[in-house]
């Protein structure tokens, strides 16, 4: 420090000053590419934003893509039909059963032969029927031309010696290794049905005599972890030569026998000794009908028929609460006949038709995902991978074809994100938000119409407390309100948008949702007392005389108002039980339920309408006193010397000068209401209900995101959709924000040219 | 003429004057008013609360007593009572009625019982009936018989008993609390720290014989060492079970409480109103410096505080230099132009956009794109554990910057918009650069307000919850993100905040109805500190403006 002061005071040397000035030089050009680089970084940075949750939000809108990888033929023996053929669930081992009772394993890229097996078919009997159970073919029924049956389970066991996996497939008999004689009178079995679960396995087969519905229950030993099985049985009374089809539901209650005719018949075989005919339904021309099949979960039935269109039906309950099966959607996918593959963990279906075409359709969202020509033959067998990221199509002259498919998220269209969409389990169509369930067959309802009409429904409520109150306050305070008090009555308004929204919440769940339960009428009363109250009181006030009334200087009539605000909200309060015992028998709640049908909720929408409203004011007034305040003076003065009441002066030329400016404060307000999370997540019920009732709740966009995000798996349609709710949001909130942004900016020069 | 008079002051307009002057009313007695509810349930809390010994009739018309502290009152409407199938005198319209907090859970299984006022009979308070904070299952309320000590009643006055029993067992407490917390805890860090090390050099494939035998001479000691731990613990274990007192319930019945389940034993009823005020005290500093007890439902909120305060902490060591490097590029070194103009309303604007998506911003984005990727990179040992790749402080202080870095850009803007453009001109007339200009003059000048826009981030990021829901809070923390085991601070934890205590409490517990007067308390405290902290924010301005009007002049 002490040399650089005496080197200053002699003359400077010029290298070293030379050597300073590029030294300042570098560090003023290092500070401008470090500011610029910095400063366009940060910004890049909250930009980014945006684009990861586009990002994110993109796959769901990418289309599915099918690409050929192999090609192989059949193999077992391949001069006998193909029965099956299905996937493990690593898509790495598929299995082929065919007529003559072989089953094969085989590698999927190669058709490389792992493992052959021979069933126990008895050599001069034929197999004459086949059943797998939906989805995927967990279990397998042979009907053979003696009467009896074999069922077969695959199994794949997966094991990782040397940290890598290793499949190895085998078969398993859950009814034994010897076919089960099901007809005594030893006639062929023709069709067949198979359903196994935890109780046991139901076969339900038919000869050209009769119908049999056969269960075998299993009863676990005590001493043994051997399953044993207990037949029984009871027939059904239909002409058994005309059923072409039987499939019995997961849960062995429902049978449908599709018979010759087109027709469908339900029976409820719940009681198995004792089956009932439910209905008849007519599916499609009998000549025109296809191989029906389920969809996964068992519910619905996928109906093609040969010129190329597929129909779903689903049982559906009515008022008497009777299920009818009905036809629910109508897919048109060329002119071929076809054969369906139904996904296993997703509602939706493969169809491959006679002309090589491959489609792949998502029935709840009524959606072709994608239709795709693959070869010039035609296909008659197709299986589909559990993770449905691979097909094996099996065409007419016996070779296989394999398929990447990429197809993660075909539950998305805009009928199922916003449209009225008929569930399973539904009695009619609806606007319904259920994104997850404990079932692994669940049908996923994705609509964001619920949520974003909940999150309208509540900023509506918010903003019907928080403007009129908002407003008129910013109007007193900038316009009429004495400077003095202005000083202290802003910022202790403006200081209430700092207050956490979960402490506003939270009062609002816990304090005001039971005193407003306790204090109904009162409450509701308040909306008349109050007004009328204060118009009398300050009528009262100008009839005052003269030396009470000049005490109090114009512009602190707030002040004024004060107690009398006070003493009317303790009355309308205080008269709230008398009120509920007079006129609503001393229980409002019930009363709107008993007399008008209307249901309440403690946390309903009146509550999170004064929650939220009052987080929104301290916005709106701020930026709209702004905007009222700075009016120049000279347009105010000059109305009021040429005689205008102030009153007049202010409506006829302050608001209009200054309404731009209000209407940006509103729309901030209404930004900030439809983003809040808080509130509304402790407020209401976070029921996603389409109900404008003032005495409901509501779920909005930004609850169910905080409510599911944490729950929902990385990448999954769940986890996109909620990124899809946020990007929602953002961009709502960013385009008012952004309006009512350039609307000040132009306010604030238009008043700076006056 | 009345009616004239009406009209004429209708048409001046004045009722409107009046409304609008209502909605100032409105809206302050509604700021007023909350801020005094928080405010009188929140100190309500600590404040020693009598106990009542209340003789009611009940159904059947016999009485029966109950003691405990007085809750709540209300008045409702008889019919209200008569659909619940409580009787009452057919003209009766009204009823008030009581909410008393009864304790003794584990006899009761309720704390919490209505009285008709109509039904009491009378109401003392006696000043030998005495209160007792206890880990688990709340309060007790009873008369003290006696106090055992190992299963034997000691003679004399029970209360002289009770007092250095209940000290030693409070002592032993501490110490097992610290043995478990500290030591078993520095040691079970230790051990995983040496399952990863080993983990790592097995990844690395050089598990040598002598460097795994080496890990393997450490993990013996720390196995002996937790031994011995273990073998004090079980001695203090025993220790603490040896007193226990005898207290005289409502009913008359008699139970034996183990002294190690005790807090504090007070008898609020005798105390005098400076005895009260010394408790009052107390108990507030056992809020704010003690751990949670029973689900968070009573106890302290230490972590919650320490959680908050460290979030805010890191927060902002990252939005400060970036926040005022973007707001110095904008405002400096940009070409003002339209470019700028609309980068401008954009940053503006980001901070209206909805906090819970700056949440899944940061889930998506830090936790398990950046987390995912720093995990496989460099803690390949710990898969497939995550450790990074979960939310944490880290994450969630770093969601925290992004969303409150608008808030500190627009207010640096506006201090270095602010500072005379004179004071430039004669710094640069003087040859200094742009940058010396900036960083001897400008910056320090525009401190304040990089100040006030950092005061205000704070403010806001202390009581933002939705976006920390998602990327790191939790309702329970095991441990501090700041400890005595190597590497001291752990950005990896998951912590606790207060906002996100409050809806935990508030909403998510078994027993809202005890615990709610704790979640006023912590509304309070929040609400105090962010208050606090913004009208600094604004004292700071408001000073800063006069400040430049006269340097302008």
């Amino acid at each position: 420090m002490a040399k650089t002061s005496t080197d200053s005071r002699v003359l400077p040397d010029a290298d070293r000053l030379i050597r300073r000035r590029h030294r300042r030089m570098l560090l003023d050009h290092l500070a401008r590419y470090g500011v610029g680089v910095g400063g366009v970084g940060v910004i890049i940075a909250i930009t980014l934003i945006f684009f990861y949750l586009t990002l994110v939000v993109l796959p769901l809108f990418k289309p599915a893509d099918m690409a050929e990888v192999a090609q192989y033929p059949r193999p077992g023996d391949a001069t006998s039909e193909t029965l099956l053929l299905s996937m493990e669930e690593q898509a790495e081992i598929a299995l082929r059963l065919d007529r003559s009772g072989k089953v094969v394993f085989f590698d999927v890229h190669d058709g490389r032969v792992l493992q052959r097996h021979a069933l126990d078919v008895p050599p001069d009997v034929q197999i004459t029927a086949f059943a797998q159970m939906e989805p995927g073919a967990k279990v397998l029924a042979l009907g053979l031309s003696d009467g009896a049956v074999l069922v077969v389970k695959p199994e794949y066991e997966v094991s990782y010696p040397d940290d890598r996996r290793l499949i190895s497939p085998k078969l398993t008999y859950p009814l034994g290794e010897e076919p089960i004689a099901l007809d005594p009178a030893g006639e062929p079995i023709r069709v067949l049905a198979v359903q196994h679960s935890e109780e046991g396995i139901t076969l339900v087969a038919a000869t050209d005599a009769q119908l049999l519905v056969s269960t075998f229950e299993s009863e676990e030993s005590l001493f043994d972890d051997e399953v044993s099985y207990e037949q029984s049985g009871a027939s059904l009374d239909l002409p058994p030569h005309d059923v072409r089809q039987l499939l019995l539901d997961g849960e062995q209650r429902l049978l449908y026998a599709v018979t010759a005719d087109g027709k469908v018949h339900a029976y409820d075989v719940s009681d198995k000794e004792d089956p009932r005919w439910l209905e008849s339904v007519q599916l499609a021309r009998g000549e025109k009908l296809g191989q029906v099949r389920f969809q996964t979960g068992t519910i619905s039935l996928l109906v093609p028929t040969t010129d190329g269109v597929v129909t779903q039906w689903f049982p559906v309950r009515d008022a008497n609460n009777d299920i009818h099966l009905r036809k629910i959607r109508r897919f048109e996918l060329g002119n071929a006949p076809m054969i369906l593959a139904p996904e296993h963990a997703r509602k939706a279906f493969v169809a491959a038709d006679a002309q090589g075409r491959v489609t792949l359709v998502h029935t709840t969202a009524e959606r072709i995902v994608l239709q795709q020509q693959v070869g010039q033959q035609g296909f008659v067998q197709a299986a589909i991978s559990p993770r449905a990221d691979k097909l094996l199509l099996e065409t007419g002259d016996g070779s296989i074809h394999v398929l990447d498919v990429e197809n993660k998220h075909p539950e998305i269209s805009w009928s199922s994100l916003w449209g009225k969409v008929w569930y399973e389990n539904y009695p009619e169509p609806a606007y319904i938000w259920q994104s997850s369930s404990a079932s692994n067959d669940f049908e996923p309802k994705f609509s964001l119409t619920p949520l974003s009409f909940g999150t309208l429904k509540a900023a509506f409520y918010a903003m019907l407390l928080a403007m009129p109150l908002a407003i008129l306050g910013a109007i007193f305070t900038a316009y009429f309100m004495a400077p003095k008090l202005r000083q202290t009555v802003k910022p202790t308004i403006e200081i209430m948008e700092a207050l956490p929204t979960v402490i506003l919440g939270f009062l609002a769940g816990l304090w005001l949702a039971p005193f407003l339960e306790a204090h109904l009428p009162g409450v509701f009363s308040l909306l008349v007392i109050l007004p009328l109250g204060i118009l009398l009181f300050a009528f009262m006030w100008t009839r005052l005389p003269g030396s009470l009334r000049h005490r109090i200087p114009e512009g602190w009539q707030p002040l004024l108002l004060v107690p009398a605000v006070l003493l009317l909200s303790w009355f309308a309060i205080a008269v709230s039980p008398l009120l509920e015992t007079t006129l609503f028998d001393g229980n409002m709640p019930l009363w709107l339920h008993e007399r008008l049908g209307i249901d309440f909720d403690q946390r309903n929408s009146i509550v999170v309408g004064l929650a939220m409203g009052f987080a929104v004011i301290p916005t709106i007034f701020s930026i709209a006193e702004d905007a009222i305040f700075n009016v120049p003076r000279h347009l105010t003065t000059g109305s009021l010397a040429l005689g205008a009441t102030p009153w007049q002066t202010f409506t006829r030329v302050v608001l209009l000068t200054a309404s731009p400016g209000i209407f940006s404060a509103v729309m901030i307000g209404l930004g900030r209401a439809v983003g809040e999370t808080m509130i509304v997540l402790m407020a209401t019920g976070n029921t996603p209900v389409m109900d404008f009732s003032i005495f409901q709740g509501m779920r909005t966009l930004s609850a169910n995101i905080a409510v599911e995000m944490p729950e929902s798996e990385v990448g999954s349609t769940h986890y996109r959709v909620l990124f899809l709710a946020a990007l929602v949001l953002f961009a709502f909130t960013f385009v008012f924000n952004t309006l009512a942004e350039l609307v000040r900016q132009r306010l604030r020069r238009k008043y700076s040219s006056l | 003429m009345s009616r004239r008079t009406i009209k004429t002051w209708f048409n001046s307009g004045d009722p409107w004057v009046w409304m609008t002057a209502a909605a100032v009313s409105i809206s302050v007695i509604m700021v007023a008013g909350l801020l005094l509810l928080i405010g009188v349930r929140g100190l309500s809390y600590f404040w020693p609360a009598d106990i009542h010994q209340i003789e009611y009739r009940d159904d059947q018309g016999r009485i029966a007593t109950v003691i405990g502290e007085i809750y709540d009152e209300e008045q409702v409407p008889a019919a209200r009572l008569r659909d619940a199938g409580i009787s009452l005198p057919p003209d009766q319209e009204l009823a008030t009625r009581y909410l008393i907090k009864i304790g003794n859970r584990e006899l009761h299984g309720l704390d919490f019982r209505w009285l008709l006022a109509d039904h009491m009979v009378s109401d003392t308070l006696p000043a030998e009936v005495f209160v007792a904070e206890r880990r688990e299952w709340g309060n007790f309320y009873g008369y003290l018989v006696g106090v055992k000590q190992g299963g034997r009643l000691v003679d004399g006055d029970a209360w002289q008993a009770l007092a250095p029993r209940l000290e030693r067992a409070r002592a032993l407490q501490d110490e097992i609390s610290r043995l478990e917390k500290k030591e078993i805890g520095a040691i079970n860090y230790q051990l995983e720290r040496l399952r990863l090390q080993r983990r790592k050099l097995e990844l690395a494939g050089e598990d040598t014989p002598d460097k795994l035998a080496e890990i393997e001479v450490e993990r013996q000691q720390l196995q002996q060492h937790y031994q011995d731990l273990q073998a004090r613990l079980n001695q203090l274990y025993g220790d603490i079970k040896r007193d226990s007192l005898v207290a005289r319930v409502a009913d008359g019945s008699e139970h034996e409480l183990p002294l190690a389940s005790i807090v504090a034993v007070h008898r609020p009823n005798a105390l005098s109103w400076w005895q009260k005020s010394g408790l009052y005290l107390d108990n507030l500093w056992q809020f704010v410096s003690g751990e949670p007890r029973e689900a968070n439902t009573e106890g302290g909120i230490f972590p919650a505080i320490f959680g908050t305060v460290m979030m805010v902490i890191i927060m902002s060591i990252f939005v400060t230099p970036f926040g005022v490097v973007a707001a110095v590029y904008l405002r400096e070194y940009a070409r003002q132009g339209v470019l700028t103009r609309l980068i401008r309303i954009a940053v503006n604007n980001l901070a209206g956009v909805p906090s819970i998506v700056y949440g899944v911003f940061g889930l998506g984005f830090f936790v398990y794109f950046l987390g995912g990727n720093i995990d496989r990179l460099f803690f390949p040992e710990a898969m497939p554990a995550p450790t990074f790749g979960t939310p944490g402080i880290l994450w969630a202080s770093l969601t925290l910057a992004i969303l409150t870095l608008p808030v500190v850009i627009v207010a640096t803007e506006e201090g270095l918009a602010r500072i005379p453009r004179n004071i430039r001109e004669g710094s640069l007339a003087l040859g200094a650069t742009k940058w010396e200009t900036l960083w001897r003059t400008v910056i320090p000048m525009a401190s304040p307000s990089i100040m006030t826009g950092l005061i205000l981030a704070v403010a806001r990021a202390a009581g933002e919850v939705a976006p920390l829901m998602l990327v790191g809070v939790v309702k329970l923390a095991p441990s501090l993100p700041l400890d005595g085991n190597f590497p001291y601070l752990h950005l990896d934890r998951k912590f606790m905040h207060l906002g996100f205590h409050i809806y935990d409490v508030g909403f998510q517990s078994p027993n809202v109805e005890a615990a709610r007067p704790l979640v006023y308390a912590t509304a309070l405290l929040l609400v105090v500190v962010i208050i606090l902290l913004n009208v600094t924010a604004i004292m700071i301005r408001n000073r800063l403006r006069e400040k430049y009007k006269s340097l302008d002049q």
